[in-house]
């Protein structure tokens, strides 16, 4: 007997909420039935255009119209609007479909459950199934929601971004239309001269100051957390707590703050080496010295947090070998080197290739401190310290170049994932994580 | 080498550290409450005090240092709350539940991290704007909230990971539900975690001006982070006492937190980093 199970399905194929009627559901049936009203009334009109939208970017630009002896106003299409009014439809309506065949399962297998002789869920039953059998999903909803149309779609958004031509001054609506150019934009990236130039240097500091910022602060906070965790040392709490002021004051701050500090002109710093009889130094204006004064400052900024982290680590080395190296007659440097080192190294790996992945990304410490300064007359809409990140926010919101700061975060993308990829597959959360329990 | 002269260096190096890292908050703390109002100042510590640059903040009719300090104070508040309690819940069903998809979420998770955040800020400011968001509190605060499931995620499931299994499982024995296993258990053991996060949060939506400056469009309604960087951008040689003072404002609240919770930090930052 599949008498119920068909017909259930079938009338919920035709219209939500259908089946669930037909299976004696009224509750959850009529819910179903105004939800798939309203999402209709939404779809119907919207879907078509939301399309043609996409596919289009819009086909008449605004402008003026000479309508007898005046001229009116005519609204063009905004193809940015168009794009992304697009992208919420067609989310709207995927998560519209997922519900739809939800629905369809379910009158299925409540039509089931009557052919085997049971009788259909109520409504009381069915919200008891969900908050306990389903309840993972149903917690997870809310945040997936705001997730899929805050972050998701965002960023589907901006890669769609970088295969069209939406940039200043040719084409930023609604005055003018955008239109899709394929891979036209990494092309003229990599090959235009002023792109490829800017790029090249862009990206080859962003490496050096990835590779410098990491490994100065990883060693330096590694030193600090050794000279404190000394045997004989007193104060180790007063000393921790002094050196974690710098991570507790807020970025914003600290950072304007080390920008006054080390102005040119009227700077402290310059003041006291004034004072000792030296020259200042052009910390922040000359390309070479900025370098060295980003990566002095996020030395200041990110030391306590690599510090806090091995003393961690220090702590939880077992004393039995130090005491087996005690045994062996090795020296102070050879415990070091054979104990501590390999130890700490090994736990904190993963953290090592997350702060370098981080420092790609550390806007703050640059845009606050230099904002990419001084200017760099070879470089197209960058500074000397520009790093890739601070380049596509000038990008995009001084200089509208959207497209080419889409391209870029899509290469900065790339970047950080094929890092995070190798410090994926170490971790123990992926691999082992049933095995810690 | 002796133990005296190890004992007399480190101590040196760690004084000399520990100025490098107490100096530049005195130095703005002096200068907040030196008279006058350039950068330049002949001495370390000025001859007077004045507390004008403070009272100036309050009352003058540019700033509205006040109302500022009040909108960062409800905005912090509230995205505290809503991405805690949103980021706990997914990671409890994230941490406690198998089932269909979960290593797929997981994965989107780690991925969608790696974009540079403010590469969604204009798609994110046209869909606040569509949806008649724009300059009001209320978005500010969905877009934290919902930024920091995937910023704190893994921090939250590493630690819930390490809580031991059979916890819940006798708790459901006894009869419990999910939700209250969720808040008898979860969130009290889960305590550092839960500490750690309300602290990052509430000190990201404090200081944030990127996003903030986008959207809050009318004076009114900025926080003071966006303030702090309008009286930068069009003051900070003029008056650099009075940016002090604001300074001194916006990071003694963060500080004193961070200091009097660094143990929650040490643990969350540890936590975070190893990623269970």
């Amino acid at each position: 007997m599949n008498r119920h199970r068909n017909t259930a399905a079938v009338l919920s194929v035709f219209f939500m909420g259908l089946g669930q009627l037909y299976n004696r559901q009224y509750w959850k049936g009529l819910l179903l039935l105004i939800a798939c009203a309203g999402s209709l009334g939404y779809f119907i009109p919207n879907l078509v255009h939301a399309v043609w939208g996409i596919v289009t970017l819009g086909d008449k630009t605004g402008g003026f119209v000479k309508v007898g002896k005046m001229y009116e106003p005519i609204k063009g299409d905004h193809s940015i609007f168009l794009l992304i009014d697009g992208l919420i439809a067609i989310f709207l309506f995927v998560v519209f479909l997922i519900i739809y065949i939800m629905n369809i399962r379910d009158a299925y297998r409540t039509g089931k459950q009557r052919d085997d002789g049971g009788g259909p869920a109520t409504f009381r039953q069915t919200l008891a199934y969900i908050t306990d059998r389903k309840f993972p999903l149903l917690m997870l909803a809310v945040p997936g929601m705001g997730v899929l149309f805050l972050t998701i779609m965002p960023i589907i958004f901006m890669v769609l971004l970088s295969f069209t031509n939406y940039s200043m001054p040719q084409h930023i609506p609604p005055a003018k239309l955008v239109d899709w150019v394929g891979f036209q934009t990494f092309v003229d990236l990599l090959s235009l001269k002023t792109w490829s130039r800017t790029f090249l240097g862009v990206f080859t500091w962003t490496i050096v100051w990835a590779v410098v910022a990491t490994i100065t602060c990883y060693f330096g906070g590694l030193f600090v957390a050794l000279v404190i965790e000394q045997k004989d040392m007193k104060f180790k709490k007063l000393w921790r707590t002094i050196f974690i002021l710098p991570y507790a004051i807020p970025q914003l701050i600290s950072l304007l703050i080390m920008r006054n500090l080390f102005n040119g002109e009227f700077g402290p710093i310059n003041n006291y080496l004034a004072s000792f009889g030296l020259g200042g130094l052009p910390w922040l204006t000359d390309p070479f010295w900025a370098k060295v004064t980003a990566i002095v400052v996020n030395m200041w900024v990110g030391i306590p947090v690599s510090m806090v982290l091995i003393m961690g680590v220090l702590t939880a080395i077992p004393k039995d070998l130090y005491e087996a190296a005690d045994v062996d007659g090795a020296s102070a440097f050879q415990k070091f080197r054979i104990v501590t080192m390999p130890f700490v190294l090994f736990t904190t790996a993963p953290i090592l290739i997350t702060q370098f992945a981080g420092n790609i990304n550390n806007f703050n410490l640059i845009f606050l401190l230099t904002n990419g300064n001084p200017v760099n007359g070879d470089y197209q809409y960058a500074g000397s310290t520009d790093l890739l990140v601070t380049w596509l926010y000038k990008l995009t919101l001084n200089n509208s170049q959207f497209n080419m700061a889409s391209a870029i975060g899509i290469i900065i993308f790339i970047l950080i994932a094929s890092f995070s990829i190798i410090n994926y597959r170490r971790t123990k959360s992926f691999k082992e994580e049933d095995m810690i329990q | 080498m002796t133990k005296g002269l190890r004992l007399t260096l480190s101590y040196l190096f760690l004084i000399v550290i520990a100025v490098c890292c107490i100096y530049p908050a005195l130095w703005v703390l002096v200068s907040s409450v030196r008279p006058g109002t350039s950068l330049y100042s002949a001495t370390f510590f000025p001859k007077t005090i004045t507390f004008d640059h403070y009272y100036e903040l309050f009352h003058s009719k540019v700033f509205q240092y006040d109302r500022w300090y009040l909108n960062t104070l409800k905005i912090a508040t509230l995205s505290m709350i809503f991405s805690t309690l949103l980021s706990t819940v997914s990671m409890y069903a994230l941490s406690r539940f198998r089932f269909k998809g979960r290593q797929t979420i997981l994965s989107t998770i780690l991925v969608l991290g790696m974009f540079p955040g403010f590469m969604s800020l204009i798609p994110v400011y046209i869909f606040l704007l569509q949806l008649n968001l724009l300059d009001t509190h209320a978005a500010i605060i969905i877009v934290y909230a919902a930024g920091a499931v995937l910023f704190n995620g893994f921090v939250i499931k590493g630690f819930f990971d390490t809580i031991p299994r059979s916890l819940d499982e006798s708790a459901r024995i006894d009869g419990a539900s999910h939700l209250q296993i969720f808040y008898r258990i979860m969130l009290p053991l889960g305590r550092p975690i839960l500490i750690y996060v309300a602290l990052t949060t509430f000190a990201g939506a404090w200081v944030d001006f990127i996003f903030a400056n986008l959207v809050l469009r009318t004076k009114e309604k900025w926080t003071l982070a966006v303030g702090m960087w309008d009286l930068v951008n069009s003051y900070q040689n003029s008056n650099f006492t009075m940016f002090a003072a604001g300074a001194v404002l916006i990071a003694v609240p963060i500080t004193l937190l961070f200091v009097l919770l660094q143990r929650f930090l040490v643990q969350g930052l540890t936590s975070g980093a190893s990623k269970g």
